[in-house]
């Protein structure tokens, strides 16, 4: 395996008469120390040390789209998109039918009992819970969206079943969608976002993890060929929180998922994993932001991705902030590409920001690694034939982010659809 | 019993300067039950002969041929190969990566036998390779030679030889880069299966120290592409006090 590997490990040792190490690593005493400077900053993509504009929390937010300006392709966060693909999302008016929502029971039953859906106006006091948009995109649908679906998984139910949040598109107008999950203190709950069909939509996906609750989110992306997604997913993780994310991106022209975790308690856990597969042509793009804002809180990242095909193109952006404030801080976070076939191109950069030294642990891990000839030569070498080497390749490095979902008859679902990927790419 | 048979095969890479001749030349005849080492310095061809009947594309056969009972194993894709009976036990393993070796194990014994191995006797006999060779039992989820030392890696490939027990056994220097116990190890493996009656053993090395453990019928020593002398066990010995000097004089000659 060509492997490029990337890998960090800060720990926090307690030693006597090192524990005001953490004020040291804080970007405004970049001189203080010789831990500052370019060991805390060196695989950050920005300027340097104080330099508020190149860290994570020094990115503007705002509602409104025009603050962003207009796009040039050579902001850090749009710097892989191809823009042009986005037909106009970043530009014009998002006033066309945005997929319906339907809201049910795994496969179509009935909601679990206590669940509450509703279709709330833009004034509604959920909206916004969850944060500001954190690009041109999100916000331009932000200020076009009529109604938002607000789903609430009540304090204290335990639901048996999943959620099932179907997103169809019927039509490739640009449109805007705005949707919320609530899960109440000490609730449990799975929640699937299930996008289908043809669109060109923006959209919000705010989800407010209150204290306690332990909420799954899946957001599965299998889009029909022509579709242009570009969703923003901002969580708030509470007190004693503990949420999941899953992103599943296999269809779409364009799929570009932007999920945010802030933890706003101290005590949460956050885990989030991915998992792509692209095809000749297709652009997916994953960028990831876990905002340690507060102490004691752990999370863990891992996106797996496979691509083939020419010009097939994954992006993953995994950028962690461990801020001043945000003692005993546990992190990891880790990107894995396969690439099955010439023609293919994996961008992955994980940006790791600490500001103070009294953590647990951060760490992140990058590698791409191509699945070439000596690969095959082994497996087939043992009697494999040529077919199965392939899948058997494929199939056991994505499992690993499929058995997360737990969620059997969607992970059989996707399975099957993995398999049709393989299928497609003569694999 | 089964024969190996390899007559006048010629054998070429394609390099920037063109074609090379590797190979030119070479017939070997092994039976079931005979164990042949292959000697010769570096560079002569030796790791070519392997890679060749195991059917890595690189290698293109120019002419002559491989026969395994009378069956023509150079129309064989490389899995029809080990699935003919042939096993490579490879110089350099590579590391697969999203495959645990337990799955791999799996599916390559499935894929060898036609049908998959009856569960528990598999579990079982894969444990016992695996603790008879040294091999922790955390690596059976571990992916297939991923973060494995050299001689971890060997290790493995005996694991496998064990485990598939193929009718000819292709050892590329297994012996390369293994410390004495090692050595040991990897040699009781293959001794072990050899003890069964029911496999040759074609065993390519650099150095005359793996033959310690492994007691060669036939010595062959390559140079530049082609068999410069053959005999008993008697000549590894030879080799170990006179070196491979000899003959590289008299090729350059």
């Amino acid at each position: 395996m060509t492997e490029i590997t990337e890998k960090a490990r800060i720990g926090a040792p307690a030693i006597d008469g090192f524990t005001e190490e953490g004020e040291n690593l804080s970007p405004l005493n970049a001189a203080a120390g010789p831990l500052a400077g370019a060991s805390a900053k060196s695989h950050s993509h920005g300027g340097g040390v104080g330099v508020p504009d190149s860290s994570r929390a020094g990115r503007l937010t705002s509602y409104k789209a025009d603050d962003f300006g207009q796009l040039t392709g050579r902001e850090e966060d749009w710097r892989f998109t191809p823009l042009k693909r986005l037909r106009g999302l970043q530009s014009d008016a998002l006033v066309g039918t945005a997929p319906t929502v339907t809201v049910s029971g795994p496969e179509g039953a009935e909601l679990p009992a206590g669940v509450v859906v509703e279709t709330v106006g833009r004034d509604d006091a959920r909206i916004g819970v969850a944060g500001i948009p954190e690009d041109r995109v999100s916000a331009a649908a932000w200020e076009a969206f009529k109604e938002a679906t607000v789903v609430t998984i009540p304090a204290e139910a335990q639901l048996e079943t999943g959620v099932a949040v179907v997103i169809e598109g019927t039509s490739t107008e640009l449109s805007a969608q705005h949707v919320v999950i609530v899960a109440e203190k000490f609730s449990k709950a799975v929640v699937v976002l299930d996008h289908k069909g043809s669109a060109t939509v923006s959209q919000n996906v705010e989800i407010d993890v209150q204290d306690g609750a332990d909420l799954t989110v899946v957001s599965v992306q299998e889009w029909a060929d022509d579709a242009v997604h570009a969703s923003s997913q901002q969580t708030r993780v509470g007190r004693d929180a503990k949420f999941k994310h899953v992103t599943v991106t296999l269809g779409g022209d364009l799929v570009r998922v932007t999920p945010s975790t802030r933890f706003t308690g101290t005590g949460g856990d956050a885990e989030m994993f991915g998992l792509y597969f692209a095809d000749a042509g297709q652009h997916l793009e994953h960028r990831l932001f876990v905002d340690h804002a507060v102490a004691n809180c752990k999370s863990r990242v891992l996106y797996k991705g496979a691509l083939q095909g020419k010009n097939a193109h994954t992006v993953w952006v995994g950028d962690v902030l461990i801020r001043k404030e945000a003692e005993g801080t546990d992190s990891y976070e880790a990107n894995r590409n396969l690439v099955l076939t010439d023609g293919a191109r994996a961008d992955s950069v994980p940006n790791l920001e600490i500001e103070t030294g009294l953590i647990e642990g951060a760490g992140h891990a990058s590698t791409t690694g191509r699945f070439d000839d000596e690969h095959l030569f082994y497996l087939m070498a043992r009697g494999i034939p040529e077919d199965v080497a392939r899948r058997l390749v494929v199939r056991g490095f994505l499992h690993e982010i499929i058995q997360q979902i737990r969620v059997p008859a969607l992970e059989e679902r996707l399975n099957a659809s993995l398999e049709r990927e393989l299928e497609a790419g003569n694999l | 019993m089964s024969t190996l048979e390899i007559k006048d095969l010629h054998v070429s890479i394609d390099t920037e300067q063109g074609s090379k001749e590797i190979l030119k030349g070479v017939s070997l005849t092994i039976n079931t039950g005979e164990i042949h080492a292959i000697m010769g310095p570096n560079g002569s061809g030796k790791s070519t002969l392997a890679s060749t009947i195991a059917g890595h594309p690189r290698y293109t056969v120019d002419s002559g041929s491989i026969t395994l009972d009378g069956e023509d194993v150079l129309a064989m894709s490389v899995d029809e190969r080990a699935r003919a009976g042939l096993f490579l036990a490879m110089q350099y393993p590579v590391e697969v990566p999203g495959v645990t070796m337990t799955n791999f194990l799996r599916t390559a014994k499935t894929a060898l036998d036609g049908e998959a191995p009856s569960l528990r006797h598999w579990t079982k006999d894969v444990k016992e390779a695996m603790s008879q060779l040294r091999i922790d039992a955390d690596f059976a989820q571990r992916n297939v030679n991923e973060g494995f030392s050299g001689g971890e890696k060997k290790r493995v490939e005996i694991l496998q030889l064990e485990l598939f027990k193929p009718k000819f056994a292709i050892m590329d220097e297994t012996d390369s880069g293994l410390d004495v116990d090692a050595l040991k190890v990897v040699s009781e493996g293959h001794n072990r299966v050899h003890a069964d009656g029911a496999m040759g053993t074609l065993l390519i090395t650099h150095y005359t120290r793996i033959l310690r453990y492994i007691k060669p019928n036939f010595v062959h020593v390559f140079v530049d592409g082609k068999i410069a002398e053959e005999g008993g066990p008697e000549l590894a010995d030879r080799l170990e006090e006179e070196g491979y000097d000899r003959y590289l004089t008299a090729a350059k000659a």
